[in-house]
């Protein structure tokens, strides 16, 4: 480069001329009235289509303050592991690897560990479920079923059914394949079968192709419900109808917070159900072992599909969990949990009671999250940042809709924070709705789906390690 | 060989973006043959700071704490050598209606505009003190926190209807929001560094040309979003008039060591003053490791010149 061509030479940084560090240098360069700049990444034209939309978001930033104990996160979903007897899970692991080790650091087998896959069907007869242990594909974690999932039954453009809200992992995935979600009006007793009936009908009417309606039906996530007993045959019988599998994701069915455990939809069809199960919550996530229990077609395919995406799953969390099933007392386990969700979902809902009289609120009988809808008008996502000054943490209720809807929505989370943090989180929370409140009283009703405020920027899911 | 401690992290809505401007001043000055940590700013620091006694440290957090002067002010107090601007410059620079001021009325054009807070628009109504504004100022308008950075807040509105919802958008930010006028036309920034003498010297402007016509968050970080012009595409005189512009707002201002100056130029190649940053961004989609690298200079070598240079300044 001779200084003389440039027009910044006469204030030019006076330093005698470097070898450039190679590891440094980046296309930043342009040839001067060059007609063309630099994007700093060369690979801008080849990425897949696919990857529209993974972009920089200004609400994932924000969520990078809530891993400071200063701030009250409502925003994750990490189960609280401290009710774990680490001890014991300690002991027993370390036997298992100076017994078993050769079999737990080797490569496994695709579909998974047979011992666990055994295990795994006691664990699924507490919901009433009988099936073959030959027809569970031990996953790495529900997330990666939920991805072979979609992999093989989605081409772009093919439609998902879905929950309103629904699953923003679920959603992402179903983004990467290039489904398009179509939502279905869900209320206090889950999804509405009417309405489902009415979007597969018009959907089919303007020649969409469905592959599968996606539906957390226990203790939902995000919205904290779930579908009514008298609901569930309906929905069965309506995908059955019109050719669409059903996708059943129960990863919090076992921590419900009264009586017995519902009868998972499976119970309902063989044929028609995907249903994906999940350590995660009752046991460890960091472990990464999921399921999904498929008709037999379908799980060879899934199996084929795992391979060539991971070759086999974790055999050393594998054994490490089917050690925990065959030595600890699991069920004792997850009964401590259920009772500390319990506490944990009462501080909250009592809470809100007190504090967000302007609000409603799902009453979740299980799982780890309450869906809150704020007064007219107010946007939940414009707000986080008041938020995160206030020093506390939710999930804007777009994150879980694909089509930008939800403004008024967020997701409190009370697995993680103790009751008392959760009490001082609702508290916060409540004076930042006030605020917003105020505003609302100043601008009048605004438009918050402009710049900076609107469903298109980017991913809006906080990362999995946010408390 | 120096002993370094880099801050990154904090409380601010700009922590994502510190942590990752952190790490890459980090990297370049541990290439640079320096012993280098990075910390957060948590209640630990100051006893770590205590017992290991850095020879110096760079705050490379974004915004309030780490803009606005109160950690530099901290660092003063204990007699730790640090990169960058003194508390005082870092409060009159980080509060945006003060800077354009202070730098207006040392030559500068800087677009017209009004700093507000929620509560002079809850009393006098904000649909008529809307209206005046727009009067005033005419359209387009930018609406921004008047404190902030990272675009963090930003909306440009091309009708008055927009401009309730900017409102709102920038106060989620903080409690005073800057409307100025648009000026329309290219987006430069300026990053300036001290030479050997001490001496500010400017950098090859950075050109930005966002994709959606907006340097927001997402063009920001998001790398391939933006279209970045190094030199920018001005000619000799516009850029020489651009550079002393920046250098004015850096003295103005009363910087030391580095900062950036963020500028438009308009049609008739007029440099208009948006803002500065005395931390400026240091990411690797960030405007300053782009215009030194323009400059020919490894960002290693540079960042440890800067390090060298505030040592042997130091009263």
């Amino acid at each position: 480069m001779g200084d003389s061509e440039h027009a910044w030479k006469g204030t030019a940084y006076p330093i005698v001329p470097l070898i450039p560090d190679d590891r440094e240098r980046r296309l930043v360069m342009t040839a001067p009235g060059g007609q063309h700049g630099s994007r700093l990444d060369p690979w801008m034209q080849s990425y897949a289509r696919r990857t529209t939309g993974m972009t920089a978001s200004e609400i994932r930033a924000l969520f990078a303050v809530a891993s400071r104990p200063e701030v009250i996160s409502l925003a994750g979903g990490m189960p609280c592991l401290t009710a774990l007897p680490m001890d014991t899970v300690a002991t027993t692991v370390a036997r298992m690897l100076s017994t078993q080790g050769l079999t737990a650091l080797q490569y496994g087998s695709g579909q998974g560990d047979p011992t666990l896959r055994e295990q795994i069907l006691e664990v699924m007869a507490l919901e009433g479920i009988s099936a073959s242990a030959d027809d569970i594909v031990v996953t790495t974690g529900s997330q990666q079923a939920l991805d072979l999932v979609t992999r093989i039954f989605i081409d772009p453009g093919d439609v998902v059914l879905a929950e309103a809200p629904s699953y923003v992992g679920a959603l992402g995935v179903f983004a990467a394949y290039q489904a398009q979600v179509a939502h279905v009006t869900s209320d206090d007793d889950g999804l509405v079968p009417q309405a489902l009936e009415e979007r597969i009908v018009a959907l089919k009417a303007a020649g969409k192709r469905i592959k599968f309606l996606y539906s957390v039906p226990t203790f939902h996530n995000p919205a904290g419900t779930t579908l009514s007993l008298a609901r569930r045959p309906q929905v069965v019988e309506i995908c059955h109808q019109h050719g669409i599998l059903l996708l059943e994701d129960n990863p919090y069915g076992l921590l419900g917070f009264k009586g017995e455990p519902y009868a998972a939809m499976r119970t309902l069809s063989e044929e028609g159900v995907i249903y994906l199960g999940s350590f995660s919550k009752t046991f460890a996530p960091g472990l990464r072992v999921g399921w999904a229990l498929a008709p037999h077609a379908i799980r060879e395919k899934l199996v084929l599909a795992s391979e060539s995406a991971i070759l086999c799953p974790s055999a050393y969390s594998q054994m490490t969990v089917s050690t925990y099933l065959a030595t600890c007392d699991w069920m004792a386990q997850i009964k401590v949990y259920r009772e500390l969700y319990r506490e944990r979902r009462d501080a909250m809902v009592d809470s809100l009671g007190s504090l967000l009289p302007q609000a409603t609120w799902t009453h979740p009988e299980g799982g780890f999250y309450v869906w809150v809808t704020l007064p007219e008008g107010v946007n939940a996502k414009a707000m986080l940042p008041r938020a995160v000054t206030e020093r506390v943490a939710y999930v804007p209720g777009t994150a879980f809709f694909a089509d930008g809807t939800g403004q008024r929505n967020v997701r409190l989370s009370y697995c993680y924070p103790d009751p008392d943090r959760i009490r001082e989180g609702v508290r916060r929370f409540a004076g930042v709705v006030q605020t917003e409140l105020d505003l609302l009283e100043t601008f009048g009703p605004y438009d918050a789906t402009g710049r900076g405020a609107g469903p298109s920027t980017g991913v809006q899911s906080p990362a999995p390690d946010l408390s | 060989m120096r002993h370094i401690l880099v801050l990154a992290g904090g409380l601010s809505h700009e922590r994502d973006v510190s942590l990752r401007s952190g790490r890459r001043v980090a990297d370049a000055l541990t290439r640079s043959g320096s012993e280098t940590y990075v910390r957060d700013v948590d209640p630990t620091l100051l006893g770590a700071i205590r017992s290991s006694r850095p020879e110096v440290i760079w705050p490379v957090l974004h915004g309030a704490s780490g803009e606005d002067g109160a950690l530099r002010d901290v660092l003063e107090t204990l007699g730790i050598p640090y990169i960058g601007s003194k508390p005082a410059s870092c409060r009159l620079t980080w509060d945006k209606p003060v800077a354009k001021a202070l730098v207006g009325a040392a030559g500068i054009s800087t677009p017209a505009g009004v700093a507000l807070s929620h509560a002079t628009f809850r009393e006098l109504g904000a649909p008529a003190l809307l209206e005046a504004v727009v009067d005033s100022l005419g359209l387009p308008l930018a609406v921004k926190p008047a404190r902030g950075g990272s675009s963090l807040g930003l909306t440009i509105i091309r009708s008055a209807s927009e401009l309730p919802t900017a409102m709102v958008t920038a106060y989620a930010y903080g409690d005073i929001a800057l409307i100025e006028r648009y000026v329309e036309g290219v987006e430069v920034a300026i990053s300036i560094i001290e030479d050997a003498h001490g001496e500010a010297q400017t950098l090859p402007a950075v050109e930005i040309v966002p994709d959606g016509g907006v340097y927001n968050y997402e063009a920001r970080y998001t790398a391939g979003a933006t279209e970045f012009f190094t030199p920018a595409r001005l000619s000799s005189s516009t850029a020489a008039s651009a550079a002393a512009a920046s250098l004015t707002a850096y003295r103005t201002l009363g910087h030391q060591h580095l900062s950036r100056v963020d500028l438009i130029i308009d049609a008739d190649d007029r440099p208009w003053f948006l803002e500065a940053n005395v931390s400026p961004g240091m990411t690797e989609t960030s405007l300053l490791p782009m215009a030194v690298e323009a400059a020919g200079l490894a960002t290693s070598k540079a960042y440890a010149d800067i390090v060298e240079r505030a040592l042997t300044t130091l009263p």
